[in-house]
């Protein structure tokens, strides 16, 4: 694990704790939003956008830096406000969200949002987006990367396995996924539903290069961004990130029942305050 | 097999018309290559390039069938062969167009315009990414090869997407038209090729305006509205109605979507029917987008010919437009017995 003198842990625990108690406030103004696999990624948006990628929030379209597209797409109730905090938007605008002719919807539009570099919606897609971003930045002499965050369950999509084949056979050394390998799916546990185990394994026989670490420790999250080679080794880079769904609040870790809900009345106060006590170490699972 | 052998097989298939001989890759199997949209893609393309480092051009493993490679050949750092998979070719293109680039993606209509039509709507039409999707071998050229490469749904799929421009090429000189004009155009493109070996409609580069209709022939008994390969059965058809005393009206509508209303308000108007032409399902493609402006207008006859909403017998193609009745005997025979029972 590396530790990064630079980079205050305090900073970024606390922009995942703003990311996930704004998923909670945005999803009351919307009535129903996707919890807890915005929670599994709230660590690594974090680590992402505060201390690892190329951007400049006032100058959104500057053709060197780094892109992100988030192919999860419903995890964009997270990534809205990390957005706003950066400054590519006035924060006010995301009491709109999901409201009728609002930028700000379940899914994220480029067309809408500032600050996007691709819309997303219809899993499966990112990853070739990110196979295009990267020749384009080839083809053009520049060097930025393209980072791809992907559902584990939406790596069933065959789409996603023809983009894994081209990234390795194009060398696109700039591409790198970002697995959030929280295990659930909307109809139960990933291996019940569709197994992808050992999805490391796959990427590495594709020609990737793989790391897997903790993706809830941000320290070990910030390690693998410092990890990532140049990019100019030719080797598209995965990294499997473990998580669990739903972490932060208890009652929603690795639950069934909220990758969408709403929460209202005591229980919203009583997820906020937990949320604001920050998370708890993950409880070893007991033997049995 | 030996040249003699390829050319008999080719005559067999009805593909060509008494080829002759091989030639090097400026001809195919004997047929002047300026008279083959398919096969003047690639040159063309690669002629635009080389004044606007914008363009790029990618295809599924089909770099020899559709001629991307006379692209590949003078342009190989701007050429992206995807191997056999379209949906990630498709978004892909989207992904380099978000970054400046401006990519033409050609393969078989069928596998672009349905093996890809969410990646074209969602990735490309949507955020209004411009990608030009090029479907070669459209409609039913591709004969014997079955229903799984037949596209004749193309059109009705595609055209109801929003900000999606949808064009048939009518022959070679038309498809360089088409594509100089496509650089600049705004938001994503939808353009469908024949197999390449069409005849010509135009004898030089004509002057094409998207979503503006040609109009090729003046008459004033019957219009009719064809598209793609079907244009010039419709003149051949109209040449021999003139004889018969029937002035036909032949309109080359290239842009089906967004639709000419003008030129159809105009032939509702002016000639005494219409009559639309296409190589596709008659429902859901030009017959259908040219009725969806005829139920505005006062009533007209009206007769939509197309391919039979069903899935089409497999043969050699001439074989098939002949059974269809899309060649110009058959289109000429349709014509006049619409003409003969409306009037």
């Amino acid at each position: 694990m590396t530790h990064r003198s630079n980079v205050n842990y305090a900073v970024l625990e606390d922009r995942a704790k703003f990311i996930r108690t704004e998923t909670v406030r945005l999803t009351r103004i919307a009535g129903a939003g996707h919890y807890s696999s915005t929670f599994s990624c709230a660590e690594i948006l974090a680590a992402l956008y505060y201390a690892q990628m190329r951007i400049e929030p006032s100058k959104p379209n500057w053709p060197d830096r780094d892109r992100f597209v988030m192919s999860k797409g419903h995890a964009a109730i997270g990534l809205y406000p990390v957005l706003a905090d950066l400054g590519y938007f006035d924060p006010s605008e995301l009491n709109t969200y999901t409201r009728l002719g609002s930028n700000y919807g379940d899914h994220p539009d480029m067309k809408k949002v500032r600050g996007l570099d691709f819309s997303s919606g219809s899993l499966g897609h990112g990853l070739s987006v990110g196979v295009g971003m990267s020749l384009s930045g080839r083809l053009q002499g520049r060097d930025y990367r393209t980072y791809v965050m992907l559902g584990d369950g939406e790596i069933s999509e065959g789409q996603i396995w023809e983009a894994v084949i081209a990234a390795g056979h194009f060398q696109l050394g700039h591409l790198v996924i970002l697995l959030d390998r929280n295990g659930l799916c909307i109809d139960g546990h990933t291996e019940d539903i569709m197994g992808i185990e050992p999805v490391h394994e796959r990427f590495a026989a594709f020609g990737w290069d793989v790391q897997r670490v903790d993706g809830h420790d941000l320290p070990s999250v910030m390690g693998a961004f410092d990890n990532l080679p140049a990019g100019t080794t030719g080797k598209p880079q995965a990294i499997v990130f473990d998580t669990v769904k739903g972490r932060g609040v208890k009652r929603m870790e690795m639950s069934l029942d909220w990758h969408v809900g709403n929460l209202v009345g005591e229980d919203y106060d009583d997820v906020m305050k937990e949320l604001e006590a920050g998370l708890m170490p993950i409880e070893p699972e007991p033997a049995e | 097999m030996t040249t003699e052998m390829q050319n008999e097989a080719e005559i067999f298939r009805g593909t060509t018309e008494g080829a002759t001989r091989f030639k090097d890759h400026r001809s195919v199997r004997g047929t002047p290559k300026q008279g083959m949209p398919a096969f003047v893609l690639g040159e063309e393309l690669a002629e635009m390039a080389k004044t606007d480092e914008r363009i790029v051009v990618a295809t599924a493993d089909l770099a020899s069938a559709n001629r991307t490679n006379d692209f590949r050949d003078v342009h190989p750092e701007r050429f992206f062969d995807f191997g056999i998979a379209e949906k990630n070719m498709i978004t892909a293109a989207a992904g380099m167009a978000a970054c400046g680039l401006v990519p033409y993606v050609a393969t078989f209509a069928s596998f672009a315009a349905i093996l890809g039509a969410e990646q074209i709507r969602t990735d490309c039409a949507y955020p209004k990414m411009p990608v030009r999707v090029i479907g070669t071998h459209s409609g039913m050229s591709m004969g014997f090869y079955g229903s799984s490469h037949h596209a004749l749904e193309d059109l009705g799929m595609l055209r109801v997407m929003a900000d999606l421009t949808v064009i048939c090429a009518t022959d070679a000189n038309h498809l360089r038209a088409v594509l100089r004009r496509s650089v600049d155009h705004p938001g994503a493109m939808y353009i469908r090729l024949g197999r390449g070996r069409d005849p010509l409609v135009y004898d030089t580069i004509p002057d094409v305006e998207i979503g503006k209709a040609i109009r090729l022939r003046e008459g004033k008994d019957l219009t009719i509205i064809a598209t793609g390969s079907e244009v010039r059965a419709a003149l051949d058809a109209a040449e021999v109605l003139a004889a018969d005393g029937t002035t036909v009206r032949v309109v080359d509508m290239h842009t089906i979507s967004p639709l000419d209303r003008s030129e159809i308000e105009a032939a509702a108007r002016e000639t005494g029917a219409i009559m639309t032409v296409e190589e596709h399902n008659i429902t859901g493609g030009l017959g259908s987008a040219v009725a969806e402006v005829l139920v505005d207008l006062p009533r007209l006859p009206f007769l939509k010919h197309g391919v039979p909403n069903r899935y089409v017998e497999v043969g050699p193609p001439a074989a098939l437009y002949d059974k269809y009745r899309l060649d110009a005997p058959g289109v000429t025979a349709v014509a006049r017995e619409f003409v003969a029972t409306h009037g």
